[in-house]
């Protein structure tokens, strides 16, 4: 046994020499929420491609349940302890992982936060992400504008992501809102709207199954229900076996976001009416690049314009453009999808 | 002749009773008491009988005061009746369809004193063996469901050997399999979801139990009624199955036995291994099933559905007087208690309370099931 021991460890360093002989002595860490979810598989592809070009070393973490917090820290400090030059982080608790975000960036890494901020956003060196916000706003005008005079009757059911109201969720809930051309009141939170075109807001967990679940009870509560914000494509599959269940699958408009590779498919089949569609490999991309400017000459990334992040894009899929609302078609969207 | 004389009249007087165990004084309560030992189904019977008319009462107080004819329409601007609709009913009964399936396989293990943590993860794996095996491999849609069929099957008769000829305790097994069962699930499917609309132009028999059986109510088209599906019939006709199996054959008595005292019941000449690994195997079967049922109502196969059926299912059961210690309850009572999360569910929802209600008042109603059952199993000592 300790001679397997032994012989184990001997290996490991021998493989770890043999990494920094390959490279530039430049490691890089991503830690992912989960590595079950497709687009964070996608995020890791992105990272592993843009590793492999520039000659960095990447070591990947995630953690085992989107919330597993203990071990998105353990990994912070490993890459601490592997003496890494920086690390992309896409947080499942975004304040309490701020103190061992400081740790590392006390100990001279660069931390940047891909697709979800830290709150405080300006905790991290940096943040690559989606403008959820303008994901959301796409949606709403498309939506507002496909309905043309009958938005001002609508009737609207919120499918949100969970009661503990995530960043991410709000802020796609109220950029659909204001795109739609309703009063959000405060910003920061969903639910507290008085416009009564809105039906009510569930929450889905993001799955198939809380989207039904929840889309069922909103018809429930108003079966005449016309327009469907969805806070990603599987809760819009799943509101639409809910709205087929009871006959109404052709006469509602189902909107969503993400540009995950299934949701495409289903704007193509006529499920969902119109998906803001994000793009997590050149997120990867991107921060791998960041960290080997960082480790070659200490630059940082400078946010977009305007912005106290780096916008990585976001586009409008649809088979139905809408006037005066920029889009790309189905095809084009196919090509660009994730997962 | 004195009366002492006339033993005709004394016999006539005289107490008829053989001997008997002193019952002790007994009032309402304790009549309720023993009356509950013998229906355990009763306490959840009741609390479901209760919660309809009171959430029907404070959702559609407006519809029924304007039945009724004490108010006007423009006073209160709406008279549809949301909680007692056809709709509304159905909703529930879709809603608690998974739940009483998987229920179904958790009362079965826990009436053997055991518990079953990997039934969601098997409910899953299924499912999804059930949808690659089809579109992955091109296999015949009914050798693909076989399959997944079989899958869960196995996974439940290897949770049994492991706990009646293993000896292992049933709670760390299954959460062994729990985990096993889940990584396997990631790992085999890629996390990928087959979407709903390949399924119904490729395999719609994947989506069999989501499929209409009978519309009640609605318009011609069977727009505004209440569908019920192939799986809600499924559920309904699985526990009527079941019900009869543990009352009146041979098999389902030796399940109560076991759990009751596996070693009197071996000292009887029951088998306890092999009823508990039969017991554990139709649970991974039932299971599977409820992966075929979880197609139908998702519409499609996903790997990330299904994560907290364990302990909903446990919930259903113990909400439902069936008791942890084994060998007590009715499968009737997993249903009616998962008939009351259900209606909790969509009543707090409709009355507009935030979704954390409902998990406090779920919690609420397990802790006062188990101390009914504390309280029944004193009639018993």
């Amino acid at each position: 046994m300790k001679k397997l021991l032994a012989s184990s460890a001997l290996a490991i360093v021998a493989m770890s020499g043999a990494a920094f002989a390959g490279g530039h002595g430049t490691t890089a860490c991503l830690i992912t929420k989960t590595d079950t979810n497709p687009f964070f598989v996608k995020m890791r592809e992105g990272a592993t491609a843009a590793a492999e070009e520039l000659g960095i070393n990447l070591l990947t973490f995630a953690g085992r349940v989107d919330g597993d917090h203990e071990t998105q820290v353990a990994a912070i400090e490993t890459c601490i302890a592997e003496g890494a030059s920086g690390i992309l982080l896409a947080a499942s608790d975004t304040s309490s992982i701020v103190p061992a975000v400081m740790e590392a960036r006390d100990a001279g890494l660069v931390v940047i936060a891909l697709d979800t901020p830290l709150s405080p956003i300006d905790a991290a060196d940096a943040t690559f992400a989606t403008d959820n916000f303008l994901a959301g706003e796409l949606i709403g005008q498309w939506a507002a504008a496909t309905m043309g005079d009958a938005a001002a009757d609508a009737k609207i059911a919120m499918l949100d992501l969970a009661v503990s109201q995530p960043t991410v969720g709000v802020l796609r809930d109220q950029g659909f809102l204001t795109g739609f051309g309703i009063d959000v009141m405060d910003p920061t939170r969903w639910g507290d709207e008085t416009d009564p075109r809105i039906v009510g807001n569930e929450v889905t967990a993001g799955n198939e199954e809380g989207g039904r679940t929840a889309m069922e009870a909103l018809l429930a509560v108003e079966p005449e229900i016309n327009v469907v914000y969805t806070i990603n494509e599987p809760a819009a599959a799943g509101a639409y076996e809910a709205l087929k269940s009871v006959g109404r699958e052709n006469d509602v408009l189902i909107v969503s976001v993400d540009g995950g590779c299934p949701g495409v498919q289903n704007v193509a089949d006529g499920v969902i009416g119109a998906t803001s569609q994000q793009y997590p490999l050149l997120m990867a991309a991107l921060g791998i690049e960041a960290i080997a400017a960082f480790a070659a000459d200490g630059t940082l990334p400078a946010p977009t314009e305007g912005k106290d992040f780096f916008d990585t894009g976001v586009a409008l899929v649809t088979a139905n453009p809408a006037e005066g609302v920029d889009s790309i078609d189905v095809a084009e969207g196919m090509a660009l999808c994730w997962g | 002749m004195s009366p002492q004389d006339n033993y005709e009249a004394v016999v006539a007087n005289a107490s008829d009773k053989v001997a008997e165990f002193d019952q002790g004084p007994k009032g309402f309560i304790g009549r309720f008491q023993s009356l509950l030992h013998r229906f355990p189904a009763a306490v959840s019977l009741i609390v479901l009988l209760v919660a309809i008319p009171v959430f029907g009462l404070l959702i559609d107080r407006e519809p029924i005061m304007y039945s009724l004819g004490l108010v006007d329409l423009e006073d209160i601007g709406n008279s549809r009746y949301r909680f007692f609709s056809l709709r509304t009913l159905s909703f529930i009964l879709e809603q608690v369809m998974i739940v009483g399936i998987v229920g179904a396989a958790q009362a079965l293990v826990i009436l053997t004193a055991g518990i079953d943590l990997s039934v969601g993860a098997i409910m899953v794996l299924s499912s999804v063996v059930m949808g690659q095996f089809t579109f992955r491999y091109g296999l015949p849609v009914e050798v693909a469901i076989l399959c997944g069929l079989v899958c869960g099957g196995l996974i439940g008769s290897l949770n049994g050997w492991l706990v009646a000829v293993m000896k292992l305790p049933p709670f760390i097994v299954t959460l062994g399999m729990w985990q096993i069962v889940l990584a396997a699930n990631f790992l085999y499917s890629a996390n990928e979801t087959i979407r709903s609309q390949d399924i119904s132009a490729d395999a719609p028999l994947l989506q069999f139990f989501g499929q209409t059986a009978m519309t009640i109510g609605g318009d011609e088209s069977g727009r505004g009624g209440a569908n019920f599906t192939y799986g809600v019939l499924f559920m309904i006709l699985l526990v009527i199955i079941l019900a009869y199996a543990l009352r009146q054959t041979a098999w389902g008595r030796h399940v109560y036995a076991v759990g009751d005292d596996p070693e009197a019941a071996e000292l009887s000449g029951v088998n306890v291994k092999k009823i508990l690994i039969s017991v554990y195997a139709l649970s991974g079967l039932i299971c599977a099933f409820a992966g075929w049922a979880l197609i139908g109502r998702i519409g499609s196969v996903s790997p990330t559905s299904g994560q907290l059926a364990n302990i909903d299912s446990i919930t259903a059961v113990v909400i439902g007087g069936i008791s942890l210690f084994g060998g007590r309850g009715s499968i009737l009572g997993m249903i009616f208690g998962a008939f009351i999360v259900g209606v909790f569910t969509m009543g707090l929802r409709l009355l507009g309370a935030d979704a954390q209600w409902t998990y406090l008042l779920i919690g609420a109603l397990i802790i006062a099931a188990v101390a009914v059952d504390q309280w029944i199993r004193k009639v018993a000592s």
